[in-house]
């Protein structure tokens, strides 16, 4: 079951995730999931990473800390999250309450010409998160799935948490969002109450 | 009494990474990451010894880059501990506190520089420098114990107020000064 391809399209799994998202704070990976949570509607509490790779769960985790009273979502990919394995294992350690890891799984790399990643050649990822000591790691394949979990995300006990969503791997039309850096700080930073000086 | 008081770089000599430690919180640091380092033992002591500082020990420390970055965004202050050789870990994630000029300060206790007796310390321990530099990363050296307060207040200022990236590299002639942790 769990090794069947998924089903579910990308840009409606994060819409469904990300509606009525209240405080939520958004980190994203780099590539598609910025494009999906830029689609799915752009916030000042949302950052997109461009580059990076490997380091959005730990830009979430540096947030989460930094921030306890507000819940932060990592939505990133699969290809990203296996750069950065090791950081399941700080974040775990580090326990946020408020931090949750969505990864979106297709098994592939797909800004690069869809090579198959190590999920997608069987390396279960809730699995590798459970095993760095992220008890609540889940997989959903479905919508209803989704929606159920959505008020989840904006608990600021019990993390951290870590979701595998299981995508299609089909094309999807981009959706770029701001890719300056400085004008995203900023941004993020202001939502927060920090004034540029 | 018998016993004379230390001399003020005698105490200097042994009690810097507490003075490091008092710069890092009058800077307003309440996050730390690192990767050990014996170097770096101390501090990471009275780090973790302080409820008002989160420390964060990572798997590698490019990690700590993130960390730093998505605490600024945050509104926190944080600060990476790691060895010469992790920089070389660092390169890529330099990256990110350049595009988003977020304020980044480390400190990178050398080795391969002074007296080393493992080889395999001294290529990474060679190339810090340039690695840092090549990602635009401003360098601070702290050669002696009694000015530990002083460099890393200056290094918190342009990385903070500035909005850099700072590395205050701390020379192994220093650390040996200090015993090596046995065994190691």
């Amino acid at each position: 079951m769990s090794d069947m391809p998924g089903t579910l399209d990308r840009r409606r799994a994060v819409k469904v995730l990300l509606a009525e998202r209240r405080d939520l704070l958004v980190v994203t990976g780099l590539g598609s999931p910025a494009y999906d949570v830029f689609d799915a509607g752009d916030h000042d509490g949302n950052f997109y990473l461009w580059g990076a790779m490997g380091g959005a769960a730990l830009v979430g985790l540096g947030l989460a800390l930094a921030q306890p009273a507000r819940p932060v979502v990592v939505v990133t990919g699969d290809g990203e999250q296996i750069m950065g394995a090791g950081g399941l294992m700080t974040v775990a350690v580090a326990r946020p309450g408020n931090l949750t890891i969505v990864v979106l799984d297709n098994g592939h790399y797909g800004e690069t010409g869809m090579q198959r990643s190590h999920s997608g050649l069987g390396v279960r990822l809730d699995r590798v998160a459970q095993a760095c000591g992220i008890e609540d790691a889940v997989e959903i394949a479905d919508e209803a799935g989704l929606a159920a979990y959505r008020p989840t995300l904006l608990v600021t006990s019990g993390g951290p948490r870590f979701v595998r969503v299981r995508i299609a791997s089909g094309h999807v039309e981009r959706a770029l969002p701001p890719r300056d850096g400085v004008f995203l700080k900023h941004r993020m930073r202001g939502h927060l109450g920090f004034a540029v000086t | 009494m018998t016993v004379s008081p230390p001399d003020a770089a005698g105490e200097a000599g042994t009690e810097w990474p507490l003075a490091v430690y008092r710069a890092l919180r009058e800077a307003g640091v309440t996050q730390a990451s690192y990767v050990p380092d014996a170097g770096h033992a101390r501090l990471i002591r009275a780090l973790h010894d302080d409820a008002e500082v989160r420390t964060t020990v990572l798997t590698t420390e490019e990690e700590g880059i993130a960390l730093a970055a998505g605490a600024w965004l945050g509104g926190a202050r944080s600060v990476l501990l790691m060895q010469s050789s992790g920089v070389g870990n660092c390169i890529n994630m330099l990256s990110l506190p350049a595009t988003c000029r977020v304020p980044f300060l480390t400190l990178v206790t050398m080795r391969g520089e002074w007296a080393e007796f493992n080889p395999w310390q001294i290529p990474m321990g060679r190339g810090t420098s340039a690695a840092l530099e090549t990602m635009g990363v401003t360098l601070l050296r702290l050669e002696r114990p009694e000015e530990a307060a002083e460099v890393v207040a200056a290094a918190a200022s342009i990385a903070f107020d500035g909005d850099q990236q700072v590395a205050v590299l701390i020379s192994q002639r220093m650390l040996g000064r200090k015993k090596w942790v046995e065994g190691k």
